[in-house]
């Protein structure tokens, strides 16, 4: 079997025990493999993500400020390069626009982003990932985003129709490219990218220039500084700089939409990647603790002899400790070459996600060693209470038999009494109140794997919340169109006439800057149709609720961003029109899940901005015969730069989850079923070996092979069992802690689990422990029943 | 052989033989080499009767007891339970045949520790169709004051005693009892057979007890000498002694 010659005689011991304990020391790697395998995938992530982000916004020049304005000459942007604290200030043009992309029936809406032709634009570079540059003079020529091309299957030389100040342009595609603006290329407001529908298309800045009316002039900046303790100044002195100009004030890195979500992740791989390998080593733990016990136990009488025959405390300490390493090392070894294959996978994931130059994934080396590491002490910590164990054995006392297993009457007693009758029970629970410790650790661990596959399952339910609400509750409109400048009522009278709008409802979505006093945030004033029924403010109450007439109502996460509760006066700052700063009370508070806005009634607004209603955009509900009529219109919609389709969305968004959650899932799965049988097959075997005995004699008195069975295994049943409600609670705290963590300025994932996830994850504990068990009972098949009648225990 | 099969009339026994085995013959293979445990044992044992087979070890008494006992399958031979074929039986008729009709008694008691006295007794009980209460079996071998007590709560012959309490509670046609005393002092021997004694004269239970301790055999109606996998002779008692009057 093995090549033993040139081993010590205790060493063939060694490695005999192992192959004969194989497959309890076999579990132990399979939860030691997982352990270690989410600890290199999530490690590397962490690193792998951090590192591609730090050295492409460092290549690329990312911009450390941002700002847009409704027009300044380009003088002024040279004067924003002498601020104090700046490097260098980039002046361009950045417009949406409805586009119509080959072979999209919706419209799309593309981000037309100037850039000097034939030079590089200052800031924020665009990496070609294929083709070439604009040519100079040649004003069609543009640079699409690779995400949106690919997402689209659209090829260099293909060409995409927008409409540009009122005139209908074809824009040629030579190059496909990525920007460390847009890493996460998504809309504004939006969670998920949809990269069918949403792009950024990089134009000479030539075409843009006469287009738009922006000659000599830009209506956006970005500024790279000298260093990060001066944001708060500079950005006060741009937006004073600015300010005559329409500036929209601004902001730095932390408000920017692709950072925020990109550092989002890399925060969380951070946390996960502490929290998933620390439960599956804690588990590895507690199970060599309980085998290595066991073990212990059985060979008294072998530590005996050794001892009596010289052997020292050193030489049995190493001898046991090598043998809760060898599972260890061994899953070690294993977990590495998988968690680096998961680690490419993910790699491969995160690159339809996230837009950048990345490096083929390599593992690291320190990942690896610090895994073994990792791996190795979760296992000696487990070890340590049964070797010392055994070096404390005395030879003579080893000797001896082990005093019999002690059971006293119990706490439990009186409640078992009521519930049955049956004295087999009495020894399932007894069994399990002797050792109240290795009794709870069995059942948290279960809990965990329970808990896990939950919490996970959650995430959909969560996401389905938000979709639920969003797309159902609050904004039922089944187009969402974006006027290019606040437009009047005629607008939407002009809406209402396009082919199959069987209603339309205008909403004013003004930029504000609200200040609460040190607290300064750029957030979105909503003023919607009152009595309106496609787009409604909702909370999580479902109640559909009316903006006060005075006052204004925050998303509570913008009330907690600056610090502001019902009754507050806040400052804000209209970013829009005549550009007022007013004070408002806070008329109340609002949870909704995505964004985080204001909302003021219409007639309020327009006290305040003096002026006539104006409208931003329109929810409008459409006859379904006729949405491709529609939309075909609304390609070529002047004083449309931006429409949203509802169903289109909501697919994406699906499709989006499905992609990047399913992996999620099964590997959750999969490890979790790993941690569950884990614990049920050592659990069994263990009892199994300490009482084997026992139930060899049952069977003997008659007891059938299912009765002596049903009261080992039973002990499992009750732990699953007990473990099913604490799972519940651990997904829910885990839910709670992704909520936590996740919450930002741009979403909030409720705590939603719906009651199929918990049934899902009792079920996959259920399967993973009756398949482990199934396994012991074919052990109890094979018990010796003449051996019990002639040795002792 | 012939001892044997001589010995087939015990006047002191009452009529039916309740086992009938006949030419029984166990052999084991230790790897290259061939063990005879039993060879050509013929044997009847009567409703009632206390037999105590006497034996060194290795002299084939207790794959004799475990053959009797359903747990073992013999190699050639047959053996009877009243009309059970023991010799071709599945493995879930034995189960059945050990659960109906068998009460085991071991060297070393066996007791489910984490169960009191009362509840191993119960344990056995509660897949018995015609049990006596738990109270009155532990009361038969004199424990009725120590029923909540737990195995390891109680000395050995105590303990002995619960496992012969557990193994007659069920009322079994035949006790089979390996070495009931082997771990136990002479005083407590003595209880512990006086309890066996007591058990096959009220209740009728044919009890056979494999034992190294020939002064155990006085207590017998029959005692048989085994060895080297034969029954040597058989020696009918004319009057049992009652442990008590035993000198170990």
């Amino acid at each position: 079997m093995l090549a033993l010659r040139g081993l010590s005689a205790l060493d063939r011991k060694l490695l005999r025990d192992a192959w004969h304990y194989r497959g309890q020391l076999g579990a132990i790697a399979a939860v030691v493999v997982c352990g270690i395998a989410l600890f290199v995938s999530l490690r590397s992530m962490n690193g792998y993500l951090r590192s591609s982000r730090d050295a492409y916004y460092g290549s690329a020049r990312f911009a450390d400020l941002f700002v847009s304005v409704r027009r300044a000459p380009l003088r002024v942007a040279r004067e924003a390069a002498e601020i104090k604290g700046v490097v260098s200030a980039d002046p361009r043009i950045v417009t949406d626009v409805v586009a119509d992309v080959p072979g999209l029936p919706e419209p799309a809406t593309v981000r037309l982003v100037s850039i000097p032709v034939p030079a590089a634009p200052m800031l924020n570079r665009v990496h070609l990932a294929m083709g070439r540059w604009p040519s100079e003079g040649n004003d069609g020529e543009v640079i699409a985003s690779r995400a949106f091309l690919t997402a689209n299957a659209l090829t260099l030389g293909d060409s995409i129709g927008v409409v540009l100040n009122g005139r209908w342009r074809w824009l040629h595609i030579v190059g496909a490219g990525i920007s460390p603006e847009y890493v996460y290329e998504i809309a504004d407001a939006g969670v998920f990218p949809d990269n069918r529908h949403f792009g950024v298309v990089w134009i000479g800045r030539a075409a843009l220039e006469t287009a738009l009316d922006l000659d000599g002039a830009f209506n956006d900046m970005t500024l790279s500084i000298v260093a990060v303790r001066d944001t708060q100044a500079v950005i006060e002195a741009v937006d004073t700089l600015l300010a005559p100009f329409g500036a929209r004030g601004a902001y730095a890195r932390d408000e920017q939409v692709s950072h925020q979500f990109l550092t989002g992740e890399i925060d969380e791989t951070k946390v996960t990647a502490v929290l998933l390998p620390a439960i599956f080593l804690g588990v590895t733990a507690f199970l060599v603790h309980v085998v290595l016990s066991r073990l212990v136990s059985m060979q008294r009488e072998q530590i005996a002899t050794l001892k009596a025959f010289g052997y020292t405390h050193a030489a049995i300490a190493r001898h046991y400790l090598l043998l809760a390493l060898i599972p260890v090392l061994g899953g070690s070894a294993i977990g590495v070459v998988l968690g680096a294959w998961l680690a490419s996978g993910l790699a491969e994931v995160y690159a339809r996600f996230y837009q950048f130059p990345a490096a083929p994934y390599v593992l690291q080396g320190g990942i690896a060693v610090a895994a073994v590491v990792v791996g190795g002490g979760a296992g000696i910590v487990g070890a340590l209470g049964a070797v010392a164990r055994g070096v404390r054995l005395r030879p003579a006392e080893a000797m001896r038999p082990e005093a019999p297993r002690r059971f006293r009457h119990a706490a439990f007693d009186g409640v078992m009494r009521r519930l049955t009758t049956s004295v087999r029970s009495f020894v399932i629970v007894r069994n399990l109140e002797r050792k109240p410790s290795k009794t709870l650790l069995s059942i948290v661990g279960l809990a965990l794997a329970g808990g896990l596959v939950i919490a996970t399952l959650s995430m959909y339910d969560a996401i389905d919340a938000i979709l639920e609400q969003q797309f159902f509750v609050v904004d039922r409109g089944d187009v969402t169109v974006t006027f290019r400048e606040p437009a009047r009522i005629a607008a939407l009278r002009a809406l209402a006439r396009q082919p199959g709008v069987l209603e339309v409802e205008g909403f004013r979505a003004v930029p504000i800057r609200v200040r609460h006093h040190a607290s300064d945030r750029r957030s979105v004033l909503f003023a919607l149709s009152p009595g309106g029924a496609l787009r409604r403010l909702v909370g999580s109450d479902q109640v559909a609720r009316e903006a006060p007439e005075s006052g204004v109502l925050l998303a509570s996460s913008l009330a907690e961003r600056i610090g502001a509760t019902t009754g507050d006066e806040i400052d804000v700052h209209l970013l829009e029109g005549r550009r007022r700063v007013v004070t408002l009370t806070v008329a109340g508070v609002t949870d909704d899940l995505l964004g985080s806005a204001a909302y003021i009634a219409p007639s309020a607004l327009d006290a305040l901005e003096g002026s006539v209603e104006l409208f931003s955009g329109a929810s409008l509900r459409v006859d379904a015969r006729h949405r491709d009529l529609l939309f075909r219109e609304l390609k070529s919609l002047p004083e449309v730069s931006g429409v949203s389709i509802r169903a289109v969305a909501l697919e994406g968004f699906q499709r989006t989850i499905e992609e990047s959650f399913g992996i999620a899932l099964v590997v959750t799965l999969g490890f979790a079923c790993v941690i569950a049988a884990g614990i049920v097959y050592n659990g069994a075997r263990v009892a199994l070996s300490e009482r084997g005995r026992e139930l060899a004699s049952l069977r003997v008195l008659g007891f059938t092979r299912r009765e002596v069975a049903s009261m080992l295994l039973g002990e499992q049943v009750v732990l699953t069992v007990i473990s099913f409600p604490v799972a519940f609670a651990i997904a829910y705290l885990l839910g709670w802690l992704i909520t936590v963590r996740f919450e930002s300025a741009l979403f909030r994932i409720p705590v939603v689990v719906v009651p199929t996830s918990y049934l899902l994850g009792t079920v996959a504990v259920t399967i993973a422990a009756v398949a482990s068990a199934w396994i012991v009972r074919q052990r109890i098949a094979r018990l010796d029943l003449i051996a019990v009648l002639k040795t002792r225990e | 052989m012939t001892a044997a099969t001589n010995a087939h009339a015990p006047s002191a026994a009452p009529a039916t033989p309740i086992f009938r085995a006949r030419g029984l013959g166990k052999v084991y293979r230790m790897g290259e080499v061939e063990v005879h445990a039993l060879q050509g044992v013929d044997l009847d044992i009567r409703s009632g009767e206390l037999v105590v087979i006497l034996g060194p070890s290795g002299s084939g008494k207790s794959t004799l007891l475990n053959i009797l006992g359903g747990l073992d399958a013999p190699t050639t031979g047959e053996v009877h339970f009243r009309d059970h074929d023991l010799v071709n039986a599945r493995d879930a008729e034995l189960t059945r045949y050990r659960r109906e009709h068998v009460g085991f008694v071991f060297q070393f008691y066996n007791l489910i520790p984490s169960l009191t006295a009362r509840e191993n007794v119960a344990l056995v009980t509660e897949i018995a169709s015609n049990a006596m209460p738990p109270d009155e079996a532990l009361a038969r071998v004199g424990l009725g004051e120590r029923l909540d007590h737990f195995p390891s709560q109680l000395s050995g012959g105590e303990q002995q005693r619960v496992a012969i309490a557990r193994a007659i509670a069920k009322r079994p046609d035949v006790l089979l009892c390996d070495e009931p005393t082997g771990a136990l002092d002479a005083e407590t021997g003595t209880i512990v057979l006086e309890a066996l004694a007591e058990i096959n004269r009220s209740l009728g239970t044919a009890t056979v007890v494999i034992t190294h301790n020939a002064i155990i055999a006085q207590m017998a109606d029959r005692v048989l000498r085994m060895r080297s996998g034969r029954i040597a002779s058989e020696t009918v008692n004319e009057t049992r002694r009652p442990p008590s009057g035993l000198e170990w």
